[in-house]
């Protein structure tokens, strides 16, 4: 069955979810970062009884539900592409990909959903302090449901807690602790969470500065400046520190991924750090993918190796290292691992044939297999190679990489400047007086967006070939159904995304340039 | 203690989460129900505001729901998530494209420059309120018709037509359920609306619609029950597990499980309670009584067609590939794990209608309308 699916299928199921995520990352970390924002003011407006921080918190509520609404949508597609589009991949790891999103559902949308009703419709309801909580539960809820996601997420990157049974033939989940608190995970959340935390507050910052460009609702431009930029500042700063320890734990989970960001193709000690650089083709190949060179290449020396390993003179492989395999440094060759993943294939294949003919001792004889560490730690944990033609297959898109996670830093260097400056003019009064800052603060709104669908992508066109590290390459995982019907749903939710996102940007346009209301 | 917890209680446990979840579900599909009223109910933009703001601030917990449902489907019967979302692909697709209609259709259609005008924001609702429940029905319908599909020895699916999912309406029992649960769901808004809005017209209104709903949600759901009936259904041998078709296998199914068939007699007879108490009390907690009453016919139809000896999510071309709660279903380990955390349902519950009666304890009014509180 595998051998018959085509190409195109893959690459539009792969559109198709690549499609929906980009639109959902649109509007979830607005919704983050300024579910706790709106925390914040309103608890200023508890707190001090200022009826001017009670204006601004429901004039940044009417932006936020006006978000949330097309992030919900989005969402639910998201959960069930999973069914509709990777059902291979669904039955081979829902055991331990499922538990999450359930635990989601759960924990988290409801306390999201059931108090963000409360938040919107009860100010004149409910008690002050019932509203205030209400608030509170929402920005948790929201966070809860990152969570949760994060964690299925970051399992597809360090598959942990798990092992094979040959008779259902999937990963079944045997320690949730290891699944929950995988250091990928841990770092996915914090990082993910703190990004969402920036963008809104770099929203926040930039809409109140258009205000003061046109010398408009002024107390509340800066009163929002003020809780935006501290929030900003503060979270700009965690995303930097999370972003590093993310990029060392990547450079052991995911070594290609990791050389392919950098674009370092021959491993190295005293390894730099590329700042920016222009990626060009070369005629060099490794298998059928082209190698690139990096011109005009700016440097930090010896600084990727301290990133990594935390020694100036530190190891990172590079790509050829990692693909033809390098015996002096106990790294693996793709065509080793690529017949050691075909040797447990095929005991999987002879265990199940043996049921089905009834050969009871031969099959328990493999079965034990499963459970022996020596095979699953020199042979099973390779079995995705198995379903690969060629060793370069196991390389992904390196200037896709190289140029969003360059993307992605240096934007998230910026934001803390950016953040730094709103503090500092707001504390010193002078915002008004720096115009520049101003403008700069409102064409920073696109920049947060295009930086934070940078980090994803590097996220999942680094993870390719794989749906799931290791095991589980996407075109295994792929659905049986027809590339047209995928097309034809693929058009259809391009079609659905854009209309509405054009809806969303024009109702929230003309919101900004109402003001609040009350 | 967890050692005497066997797999095949914890399967039958998560069974119970999920029809308890697909019971909701059915409930509050009264948002949908609702929806399908909102060319016709309102005679002014006013009296559709109300309707629409009701509706409007509810259609979360409908979607939450459906979303928990997924989820709980995925986490716990992993292979159903895979054979049928990846199975009945254009089915499940259609489902899901009225719900993105319906997600901003509240929010955005009466906000200044929503750029397609209040009028189609208001035809998304109605397209979700009458393809939303229509398609779950029919839906749940193959649970008990089967549907035509093959899993090989790594349970990768193979679906039989190129119709994907869509050949499911051509059944006549699967219509017949989703029609039912459209009307169901029809009356249910109605009920909610009338419970939840204070408009003398508008309340008038809704009660003549209720009755001239009612016959075609009865004719329906009873043609459902008679070919449910007497309908050949997918049962397992107790011993080899082997599945075959066996003549009126819900009908003994029923009479046999006493616990199932008082769930069921006794949920027809709240909904219609809650239906008469409607029309000839005029009461405004006959939404209650229907609501009850749907959650539990919901629980039973699910039991019926996940416990005991059925196959739960049936192939009528290769029997041996059909879903029972055994074979399709997480390990021990999962739904143990899972089992912990949905000890926190009841809490949930709990705020949720904390949360409700906050909202609901002033009905509905034009003025509130007028002062423009987030209104839809």
């Amino acid at each position: 069955m595998l051998e018959n699916l085509d190409l195109s299928l893959i690459d539009w199921s792969r559109a198709q979810f690549a499609l929906t995520a980009i639109y959902h990352w649109l509007f979830v970390p607005l919704t983050l970062g300024l579910s706790f924002i709106l925390a914040f003011m309103e608890t200023i407006y508890v707190r001090t009884g200022d009826e001017i921080w009670k204006k601004i918190t429901r004039f940044w509520m009417t932006l936020f539900g006006i978000n949330f609404a097309i992030g919900v949508a989005t969402g639910i597609i998201l959960e069930f592409e999973f069914g509709t589009n990777w059902s291979n991949y669904s039955w081979f790891v829902g055991d331990i990909f499922g538990a999450p999103l359930a635990i989601e559902g759960i924990l988290a949308f409801f306390l999201e959903s059931t108090f963000v009703a409360v938040m919107f419709f009860g100010w004149n309801k409910v008690s002050k302090k019932f509203h205030l909580a209400s608030t509170w539960l929402v920005a948790i809820g929201a966070n809860l449901s990152a969570l949760w996601i994060l964690v299925a997420n970051a399992w597809m990157e360090n598959p942990v807690g798990m092992h094979f049974n040959p008779d259902t033939a999937r990963n079944e989940m045997n320690s949730f602790w290891s699944v929950l608190f995988n250091p990928v995970a841990i770092n996915k959340f914090t990082h993910t969470v703190t990004s969402g935390f920036l963008l809104a507050s770099i929203f926040v910052i930039g809409i109140s500065a258009w205000y003061l460009i046109r010398r408009r609702e002024e107390k509340m431009a800066a009163k929002s400046i003020m809780v935006a930029g501290i929030f900003g500042l503060v979270s700009s700063v965690l995303v930097a520190i999370t972003g590093d320890s993310s990029a060392r734990i990547i450079s052991k989970v995911e070594p290609v991924k990791f050389a392919s960001m950098e674009a370092l193709y021959n491993g190295k000690n005293n390894a730099g750090l590329t700042v920016i650089g222009i990626v060009k083709e070369s005629d060099e190949k490794i298998g059928e993918k082209k190698v690139h060179d990096v011109d005009m290449r700016i440097q930090i020396p010896g600084l990727l190796s301290v990133m990594t390993t935390g020694k100036g003179n530190g190891y990172v492989p590079g790509i050829k290292d990692l693909v033809n395999g390098n015996p002096s440094k106990g790294i693996l060759s793709v065509a080793e691992m690529m017949e050691r993943g075909k040797y447990a294939r095929k005991i999987l294949a002879d265990y199940k044939m043996s049921k089905e003919v009834g050969d009871d001792e031969t099959a328990a004889r493999l079965a034990a297999k499963f459970s022996d560490k020596d095979f699953v730690d020199n042979y099973f944990r390779y079995f995705g190679y198995s379903f690969f033609s060629a060793p370069w297959q196991a390389i992904p898109s390196v200037p896709v990489l190289f140029y969003s996670f360059r993307i992605m830093v240096g934007l998230g260097f910026f934001f803390i400047l950016l953040c730094a400056l709103a503090v500092w003019f707001w504390k010193r009064d002078t915002l008004k007086k720096n115009r520049w800052f101003l403008w700069l603060a409102l064409f920073s709104i696109p920049l947060a967006y295009i930086a934070s669908e940078s980090g994803w992508i590097v996220c999942e066109m680094g993870r390719q070939p794989w749906i799931i590290q290791n095991l589980m390459p996407v075109n295994v995982a792929v659905s049986n159904i027809t590339s047209s019907s995928v097309q034809v749903t693929f058009f259809l939710f391009a079609a659905l995304f854009t209309g509405l996102l054009t809806a969303e940007v024009s109702i929230m346009i003309r919101q900004i340039k109402n003001g609040p209301k009350h | 203690m967890t050692a005497l917890i066997s797999h095949s209680f914890l399967q039958g446990y998560w069974w119970l989460i999920i029809s308890l979840l697909g019971g909701i579900l059915l409930f509050l599909m009264f948002v949908q129900g609702g929806q399908s009223f909102i060319f016709s109910l309102a005679k002014s933009e006013l009296q559709r505001t109300m309707v629409v703001n009701a509706l409007g601030r509810k259609w979360e917990f409908t979607f939450t729901t459906l979303v928990t449902f997924g989820g709980a489907f995925f986490a716990s019967f992993p292979l159903f998530y895979s054979v049928s979302f990846g199975g009945a692909y254009w089915l499940w697709m259609a489902i899901l494209f009225s719900f993105i209609l319906q997600a901003v259709s509240f929010e955005y259609r009466s906000k200044p420059s929503n750029v397609y005008g209040t009028k189609v924001f208001d035809v998304f609702l109605f397209i979700n309120g009458c393809l939303g429940p229509f398609l779950i029905g029919v839906a749940v319908g193959t649970f008990f018709t089967g549907s035509d599909f093959s899993l090989d020895l790594y349970n990768r699916v193979t679906w039989g037509t190129n119709w994907h999912g869509i050949e499911a309406l051509a059944n006549p029992a699967n219509l017949a359920l989703g029609l039912a649960v459209l009307f169901l769901a029809r009356i249910l808004g109605l009920l909610y609306i009338g419970s939840a809005i204070d408009d003398d017209q508008l309340l008038q209104r809704s009660h003549k619609a209720i009755i001239v709903n009612t016959f075609p949600f009865l004719v329906f759901f009873l043609s459902f029950v008679a070919l449910l009936l007497t309908s050949k259904g997918f049962g397992a041998d107790k011993t080899t597990g082997t599945i075959s078709q066996i003549k009126y296998f819900y009908l003994h199914s029923l009479i046999t499980n006493p616990l199932t068939l008082i769930l069921f007699l006794s949920g027809v007879v709240l909904v219609l309670t809650g239906i008469y108490l409607s029309i000839f009390r005029r009461s405004a907690k006959a939404i209650w009584y229907a609501g009850t009453g749907t959650v539990i016919v919901g629980l039973a139809l699910f039991f019926l067609a996940g416990y005991g000896r059925s196959a739960f999510y049936p192939s009528f071309t290769n029997l041996q590939s059909s879903l029972t709660l055994s074979k399709a279903s997480s390990s021990r380990f999962t739904l143990q794990t899972m089992m912990y955390v949905s000890f926190i349902i009841p809490f949930v519950l709990a705020y949720i209608w904390v949360a409700w009666k906050a909202i609901n304890k002033k009905k509905i009014t034009g003025e509130e309308m007028a002062e423009g509180e987030h209104t839809y």
